[in-house]
């Protein structure tokens, strides 16, 4: 059997699978390991409102949980897994610490690819230009 | 041991009160609570509301202070025209109370400003209407919103016969010196309808509503349903009226004229 334009379908097929195994066999960007990004803890406090790892993975169900204790049922006072106290509020409890959003905040979220409309209203600590 | 009736349905009434109580126990153990409280210095009502002294607030521009003051703690932006967003305001006579329009009322009634808001109604269209709740009437009687939840579809706007509130047609982060915002208060966002909100995060410490604090005695704000509260002992004094009483919303907000 003879294959019709085999030549140039086979040179077709090699480049295109070279190209397609490129970035693996040359670049880094699929090789290179992920680092976590280097977030800016605050300078005075060494505890948040909930473990580290618990806001780690937790912070969004938390501030939307607070957000309906504040807004809807009037309960803005947060009463931690110590048993410490906390004023439910973005700007006046969470942003007092972590006074900067973009050393704080979108270090992760730019990295996770999430961008959470929080900002649209809320005033972040450097302020709005 | 003998298995007769009488052990059976003892047993039986034993085991019903069992199932009774396990499930109850079981939710008091696992500390189902909620872990938020009321502030500890909040104020309470079951219904607050206002009584405006026209007698004493009446010019443009001492109603223009307060508004500012208003504004100036919410972030509510400036915007001219028909875009314009306001939660504390004014109008003449025949705008505000246009059922009690008299062809012969008194000059001096009839000339002077009138402070509108929000009426923070006991019965308000507002919250009927909205479908999806993000306006709503808290336990304190607050008409209050939820920007997180407003779709901007502005059926609000439509039933509230007071007109107490504004639509962010663009962003108002553009009406507002970004250099002079509070901090302590968010902005809204584009396409959300906003209003007066009777200052509840300054109710929840303990504060009265801002307007209220610097009209110097001509605003009285209390619980209409405490006998003792300021608004209650104004009202037993003065002769009142409410803007559009037949549509039946039962406003909060009193006039003295």
């Amino acid at each position: 059997m003879r294959m019709h334009y085999g030549f140039p379908i086979m040179a077709g097929l090699v480049i295109f699978i070279g190209l397609l195994c490129a970035p693996f066999a040359l670049g880094t960007a699929v090789t290179k390991e992920y680092k976590q990004p280097e977030v800016k803890l605050p300078a005075g406090e060494k505890e948040c409102v909930e473990s580290t790892q618990f806001m780690r993975e937790n912070h969004m169900q938390l501030l939307n949980e607070w957000r309906d204790y504040a807004l809807r049922d009037g309960k803005r006072t947060y009463v931690n897994h110590q048993g410490k106290e906390f004023t439910i509020s973005l700007q006046r409890t969470c942003m007092k610490c972590h006074n900067s959003k973009a050393d704080f905040c979108d270090k992760c979220h730019n990295d996770a690819g999430v961008t959470p409309y929080c900002w649209d209203c809320h005033i972040q600590p450097e302020g709005l230009k | 041991m003998k298995n007769n009736r009488r052990t059976f349905i003892k047993l039986a009434a034993v085991a019903a009160a069992g199932l009774a109580v396990a499930p109850k126990a079981a939710v008091a153990s696992s500390g189902g609570h909620s872990p938020a409280k009321v502030n500890a210095k909040a104020e309470h009502a079951k219904q607050w509301a206002m009584v405006v002294d026209t007698t004493k607030l009446h010019s443009a521009e001492e109603i223009n202070k307060l508004a500012e003051i208003c504004h100036k703690t919410h972030n509510v932006p400036h915007i001219e025209g028909k875009k314009e967003v306001k939660w504390l305001w004014h109008d003449t006579y025949a705008h505000t109370f246009p059922e009690q329009e008299n062809p012969h009322l008194a000059e001096e009634v009839h000339h002077r400003d009138y402070m509108l808001l929000c009426n923070h109604c006991e019965n308000p269209s507002c919250v009927r209407v909205c479908p999806t709740k993000a306006t709503f009437k808290r336990a304190d009687g607050i008409v209050a919103m939820d920007y997180h939840r407003c779709i901007g579809c502005r059926y609000c706007m439509a039933a509230c016969p007071y007109g107490s509130r504004s639509f962010n047609w663009g962003e108002p982060r553009h009406g507002l010196d970004l250099s002079k915002l509070n901090p302590e208060f968010p902005t809204r966002m584009r396409g959300v309808v906003e209003k007066c909100n009777f200052c509840v995060e300054r109710l929840a410490e303990g504060k009265d509503p801002a307007c209220v604090e610097a009209s110097e005695g001509a605003l009285a704000f209390g619980d209409l349903y405490d006998p003792e509260s300021p608004v209650r002992k104004v009202l037993r004094e003065r002769f009142t009226i409410r803007r559009k009483p037949s549509v039946g919303t039962e406003p909060c907000v009193y006039y003295i004229i």
